[in-house]
């Protein structure tokens, strides 16, 4: 035998023969069938477990079973190939298991409520023995406080990203990526307390005839402040990936620098620099610490973010899943399911809207 | 249209390392020059030096004096983007702008510089693709992506980027080396055309190109790595390739190099 020929199961690889022989499928499902009912046996016969311990059992079974079958019959190498994909394969639907239990668990307790009198109607005056009451004081919260932290984030973190790729050298930059680095891990409670004692007892007061005042703004100022890391990082990422010889082409062109990162490098980014905006938007807006110490929460309607107090949906849903009222978690559980859609609908906006831009 | 470039003691620095020496040459309006010479040598960032490309990485930097037509390219007051509109530059490898179609590809120069006029526009856009042979290949779809032509026909969208926006001097640094034979023919066909119009000096490994498209070539050597590039032999291409003055040329164009 030469270096490279192997023995398989009887058949012998040469350079004259490169065929071997294939497991069926039949064997393959005969297996998977064998394995889980062994486990299902082994578990409920000695009492230790339910359903998912049989199919956890069953799915090890399956894969040593696999294993030696395969190996048995096309060989070492390919058994091991099969075992690597089997794995490969689970690993995948573990992931995505606790993702697809969320959402079913979002819709099938969420669904009670989706009714037109919660999204018309806020929670004032509402006792513990009304089964009616909605979030629509919240929903407005979350979309005006989200929004303006948007509007103020967007442009401050490209700008500081585009200042760290295309211009910032020596030091200075050094300590600004660093610092940004640190803000990533900032709790958002911090984020809440720092604007709490800057803003609400120091700035407001200014304003409100010498009294701190709660405000939807005071929410997006932390909700800023917890976006801007994310936003810059992601945002620095996608720049660096943009070619350099793109900007030399722009700049052999005579284009001056600020243009050639307007109308080549920051449209080549485009696409990743919204997945990071999205991404800072559905944590901003999945935010109870901030919103509950600088806007107070509210039960009632109110459409001015710069004064007074302000609810949220993920406020609301805290306020509602521990309120004693046996209505109260009805009300919760489709505020949740309210704030996932709207994120969900926001990505997909801005996915289109980023799309658009590319050429097909 | 075409202006005359004077080189006198350039050298190119990135950070202390000293990338070419002393390189002093005249390139005459409408004509071609080609710069030969190994990997290494520095021909690379003498081209990149002349129309300020250069200083575009970080730390670099240069001495000597560059002029085009008697202007100091390198004077304090002089505006970098002014040279680089007058001086334009085709990258070794096609870098179309991936956001953009195959016309705005063409008129990206002008319409990032301020031209708005659409009339003005589509007339660029038309006479650059013809100057570049390009048009009869793309008129159908010149709002399909400029990245999805090929090698061939992204490089020559990119000569026509250069030339929509009129300049004085084109610098091509090794603009066949990613191509096949038939696109780098058609590559060299262009630049006898384009010679009425522009100087162009190139920047090439194959020396069979230089032999067949220049007027004039300068060859560029090191002693050794580390030591910077210079540029040894400067004359007329007939010469360089049939009767060098210097021993290195004629090792190197006889393939006895090193």
């Amino acid at each position: 035998m030469s270096l490279l020929e192997r023995e398989t199961s009887g058949v012998v690889m040469t350079p004259d023969n490169i065929r071997t022989r294939k497991l069926p499928v039949a064997i393959d499902l005969g297996i998977a069938v064998v394995a889980l009912v062994l486990a299902a046996a082994i578990v409920l016969g000695a009492g230790i477990g339910n359903w998912v311990l049989v199919i956890v059992v069953g799915a090890i079974l399956y894969l040593v079973g696999l294993y030696f079958a395969a190996g048995r019959v096309e060989g070492k190498r390919a058994a091991k190939n099969k075992i690597a994909r089997a794995m490969i394969y689970s690993a995948c639907i573990l992931a995505v298991l606790p993702l697809a239990s969320v959402v079913w668990t979002l819709v099938s307790k969420g669904a009670a409520r989706l009714d037109g009198d919660f999204f018309g109607s806020s929670m004032n005056n509402i006792g513990a023995r009304d089964a009616n009451g909605g979030a629509y004081h919240a929903i407005i919260g979350t979309l005006e406080q989200v929004g303006i932290a948007t509007l103020m984030a967007v442009p401050l973190g490209v700008l500081g990203a585009i200042y760290l790729v295309e211009y910032g050298r020596g030091r200075f930059a050094l300590t600004v990526r660093f610092f940004v680095d640190v803000m990533t891990g900032i709790p958002s409670i911090v984020a809440g307390l720092f604007v709490l004692a800057f803003w609400v007892l120091i700035v407001s007061p200014w304003f409100n005839n010498g009294t701190p005042r709660f405000s939807g703004f005071a929410a997006s100022l932390a909700l800023t402040v917890l976006m801007l890391p994310t936003i810059v990082r992601s945002t620095e990422e996608m720049l660096r990936l943009v070619p350099g010889p793109l900007r030399e082409g722009a700049y052999a062109l005579g284009v001056p620098q600020w243009k050639t990162i307007l109308r080549v490098v920051l449209p080549t980014a485009l696409p990743g620099i919204v997945t990071g905006v999205m991404l800072a938007v559905a944590r901003a807006a999945g935010e109870t610490a901030p919103v509950l110490l600088v806007a107070g929460g509210a039960a009632a309607i109110n459409m001015d973010p710069f004064s007074g107090n302000q609810s949220s949906l993920s406020l609301f849903v805290y306020q509602q899943a521990s309120d004693a009222s046996k209505f109260a978690p009805d009300r919760a559980w489709t505020a949740a399911l309210t704030l996932v859609a709207l994120v969900l609908i926001l990505t997909i906006a801005a996915k289109l809207l980023a799309r658009r831009n590319r050429l097909s | 249209m075409a202006k005359r470039i004077e080189a006198s003691g350039v050298s190119s620095y990135y950070g202390s390392f000293k990338a070419i020496d002393g390189i002093s040459m005249t390139v005459e309006p409408k004509t071609i020059t080609a710069l030969i010479g190994p990997s290494g040598c520095g021909k690379s960032t003498f081209l990149r030096s002349i129309n300020r490309m250069h200083e575009v990485l970080p730390n670099a930097r240069i001495e000597g004096r560059l002029t085009i037509d008697d202007q100091n390219i390198y004077d304090p007051d002089v505006d970098v983007t002014a040279v680089r509109r007058m001086i334009g530059m085709v990258f070794q490898r096609p870098n179309p702008f991936p956001t953009m179609s195959i016309y705005e590809n063409v008129v990206a120069g002008l319409k990032l510089n301020g031209v708005k006029k659409k009339s003005v526009l589509d007339d660029a856009a038309e006479k650059s693709l013809k100057s570049a042979n390009l048009w009869d290949e793309v008129k159908d779809r010149l709002n399909r992506p400029g990245a999805g032509l090929s090698g061939g026909q992204q490089q020559r969208l990119c000569i026509a980027r250069t030339i929509a926006v009129e300049p004085q001097v084109v610098l091509m640094d090794e603009p066949c080396s990613a191509l096949d034979p038939i696109s780098t023919l058609a590559i060299e066909d262009l630049m006898f055309k384009l010679k009425d119009r522009f100087t162009i000096i190139i920047v090439t490994h194959n020396m069979q190109q230089a032999a067949r498209v220049s007027d004039k070539t300068g060859f560029f050597s090191i002693d050794k790595t580390g030591e910077p590039g210079r540029l040894i032999e400067y004359d007329d291409t007939q010469k360089i390739f049939s009767n060098p003055t210097e021993k290195k040329t004629e090792d190197y164009i006889t393939g006895r190099f090193g």
